[in-house]
């Protein structure tokens, strides 16, 4: 059987166990006279039972499948002719692959040696083998399990306490899922960063002031040495995000007072939902508006007062790209606003303080940290925008702080490395991983920053 | 019944309201006759007079019809049952009902001869005339210094620092909270205990030098030492202030006013010497409040 069948044959066990077990239950509580005589309701019973079923059997599943494929590629690599064994782990799965593909009918038996076919069958054997012994195995775990929580149905089992106990640890296990993930994401990026390294000295990445990353794909061709410093793309990033918070956060944080404190609430109502749809809107449609629309007036805008504007301009990329996280800003703001207490503002209302002398002095001051929060939670954002850029600003990786010239970020230039046909230990690749590191470092730093504040904002009152 | 503060909530107020107003459950209502007063509810010499004072929220009356005039200099505090429309109308004598959209009131009423809700009258200089104390000290999270500072500060009261500094020295003297706290003036205000916290909130309403305050329960948050603290402070500034008291401690209303106003689902009911209100009472309704029948 498959792995998925034989999952979908563990779940049809699950259920029936559920079934099972809310029924035994029931039929236990009959004559002590109804259910509230049993320690937990018949639901509880039910999903022990369940539980019981499904969890071994998908344990036993989960091991089998991620095990198999290694042992069987062991098995048949063993028992090939002392000769033909490989020497390192290339030639190994180079090997593999071959035999696989013949297994699987890709590759006609009669292209190959003999050792090879003998190989494949017994490959196919072997296969086939694994999941005749995994189905047995899972079935009967199932079963086993299954049964064994089904006869241990008593009224006096307190199975809410069992339940609730495996819950907690199937949600810590999700939990954990995620948090095992963004490990596996910072190893795998930190294990070719230190790859990059050992190619390019991090001085020269570091403090390098050059940045082309084209160089020779064989040994013959003629091409530049490559420069790989990532002073232009780190200015390039600072100087859009620069850009896109002068528009984001003016915009933004007055929107959001004049929401909380201005608008009534038929305004609110209309206004809030509207200026959150922008954060809606696909990133690919903002780089075209302003690929499009926002690039050229801004050029022609410049031509016509007599500056020089490249038709792709970092105005224009952190303009859109302000525009964009404007919600960030707003809807964050709006919330530590409302969140200051009401009382705080009626005290200063009372001493003939106006509105906006109240926002000014009261308000904002109190709402600060939070806002701080906010904001900074928007810059991560925009470092780690690409879209926009790659559309509107261009791949030139400029060292420059006029945002009327072409520049490039980080981010865009991850994306050109790592697209098209790439050798992959190269230089060129593997600057992608260097790059992608400092960028979390930076954008980890600022949420860490962002966090921070964030906390030291709830002890402010009460 | 929670006494849940109108100001507390900006738009769970009408439900409390009305809530509240159905958990009262009071002799029949038609023993009150709309807009008529038992006792003495005008004065010779009024700071404040309000005549035919309604109050909606919406399509709720919340007050119906209310005559009142409120002495210089005298001290006079509102009770009630909860709901019953003692901060609602409160709230009318500076317009911080203003913020709340729902919320019109109708009649006319004076401070001095002049309509406080006349539509060219300023707000902030009507705030600064008639200061407010409400029943959660509410401090800003600032410096206790900058906290009494505020106030004068927006008006423009002080032209130097020093000057500054003696208006605050003395409005922390007048709240009797000045040798608690004149070394740590740059302490943050929130640090302070709730009794310090709300006479810190009644030295920044002297601070402007009103000559009206509004107390919303003032003492409904703190322990009965700090309450006899702000009691005494009462009394010691209704000699140079008109004070309006709302309270649900009848002992409070009988220890610092001179006379007494009972609101019953927004009307009032009686006025009268505060004496006179609790030893011989004229209305059935206030007879009843005040021996604990309900309420």
């Amino acid at each position: 059987m498959q792995p998925a069948n034989l999952l979908l044959l563990t779940i049809v066990c699950v259920l029936v166990a559920y079934g099972v077990g809310y029924a035994r239950s029931r039929s236990l509580a009959m004559p002590l006279g109804g259910i509230r005589h049993l320690k937990s309701l018949p639901f509880y019973y039910g999903a022990r039972a369940a539980l019981w079923c499904g969890l071994p059997a998908l344990f036993v599943l989960g091991l089998w499948v991620a095990f198999q494929g290694k042992v069987i590629q062991t098995l048949v690599i063993g028992s090939l002719p002392q000769e033909m064994i490989p020497g390192n782990e290339g030639e190994a799965s180079l090997l593999l692959s071959k035999i696989s593909n013949v297994a699987s009918g890709a590759l006609p038996p009669s292209f190959v040696e003999a050792p090879i076919v003998d190989a494949s069958e017994r490959l196919q054997a072997l296969r086939e083998q694994s999941r005749f012994y995994m189905s047995a195995l899972v079935v009967s775990v199932a079963v086993l399990a299954g049964f064994l929580g089904w006869v241990r149905i008593r009224p006096k089992v307190n199975a809410r306490v069992q339940v609730e106990s495996i819950l907690k640890w199937v949600f810590f296990a999700c939990a954990a899922l995620a948090i095992l993930t963004t490990l596996g994401i910072i190893f795998s990026v930190a294990f070719e960063t230190v790859r990059f390294f050992d190619k390019i000295p991090i001085t020269e990445f570091i403090f390098g002031s050059q940045w082309s990353p084209q160089t020779a794909m064989r040994a013959d061709q003629v091409a530049s040495q490559g420069a790989f410093g990532m002073i232009p793309l780190f200015t390039g990033t600072l100087l859009i995000s620069a850009i896109a918070m002068f528009v984001a956060v003016p915009v933004g944080l007055l929107s959001a007072i004049y929401l909380s404190e201005y608008a009534n609430k038929k305004v609110r109502g209309v206004v809030k939902p509207l200026l959150e749809m922008l954060a809606g809107i696909p990133t690919v449609v903002y780089g075209f508006f302003a690929a499009l629309t926002v690039a050229p007036f801004i050029s022609d805008l410049a031509a016509s007062i007599g500056i020089e504007a490249s038709s792709q301009s970092a105005l224009a990329a952190g303009g859109v790209m302000g525009i964009m996280i404007i919600p960030f800003v707003s809807s964050l703001s709006d919330d530590v606003i409302n969140a200051v207490p009401q009382t705080l503002r009626d005290g200063s209302l009372a001493l003939g303080a106006t509105q906006s002398e109240t926002m000014k002095k009261v308000i904002f001051p109190a709402a600060l940290p939070g806002i701080m929060g906010g904001i900074l939670l928007a810059v991560s954002r925009a470092i780690g925008e690409t879209m926009i850029v790659v559309m509107a600003a261009g791949l030139a990786a400029n060292l420059t702080a006029n945002p009327l010239e072409t520049v490039t970020t980080v981010t865009v230039q991850i994306v050109t490395l790592l697209t098209g046909d790439q050798e992959f230990d190269s230089a060129k690749t593997l600057a992608a991983f260097a790059l992608g590191a400092m960028l979390f470092l930076s954008t980890l730093l600022l949420n860490v920053v962002a966090l921070k504040i964030v906390r030291k904002y709830r002890e402010q009152y009460d | 019944m929670s006494t849940m503060n109108p100001a507390m909530t900006r738009e769970g107020e009408m439900a409390d309201e009305n809530r509240a107003q159905e958990q009262v459950e009071a002799p029949a209502e038609t023993i009150i006759e709309e807009g008529t007063t038992v006792g003495r509810p005008f004065s010779d010499d009024p700071k404040f007079k309000l005549r035919n004072v309604e109050v909606f929220y919406g399509q709720d009356r919340a007050i119906k019809n209310i005559s009142l005039d409120i002495g210089r200099n005298e001290v006079i505090a509102f009770i009630g049952p909860s709901g019953c429309g003692k901060s609602t109308f409160l709230r009318c004598l500076n317009r911080m009902n203003d913020s709340i959209d729902i919320c019109k009131v109708k009649g006319s009423l004076a401070l001095d001869d002049q309509n406080i809700y006349d539509s060219k009258r300023d707000v902030v200089e009507l705030r600064a005339r008639v200061g407010m104390v409400f029943q959660k000290p509410n401090p800003f999270p600032k410096s206790i210094y900058d906290n009494v500072a505020y106030g004068p500060r927006i008006h423009g009261l002080a032209n130097r620092k020093s000057e500054l500094d003696d208006i605050v020295e003395n409005s922390l003297r007048k709240a009797g909270l000045w040798n608690e706290v004149k070394d740590r003036l740059d302490a943050t205000a929130t640090g302070m205990s709730g009794g310090q916290q709300q006479r810190l909130c009644i030295a920044r309403a002297i601070a402007v030098s009103p000559e009206v305050i509004l107390m919303d329960e003032p003492c409904s948050a703190l322990d009965p030492i700090a309450t006899a603290r702000v009691e005494e402070l009462i009394s010691e500034m209704s000699e140079s202030y008109t004070i309006v008291i709302v309270t649900h401690s009848m002992q409070q209303a009988a220890r610092v006013s001179n006379r007494t106003a009972y609101f019953h689902l927004g009307h009032l009911v009686e006025v009268n010497e505060t004496n006179k209100v609790f030893t011989s009472p004229e209305h059935d309704l206030t007879e009843s409040y005040i021996t604990g029948r309900f309420g």
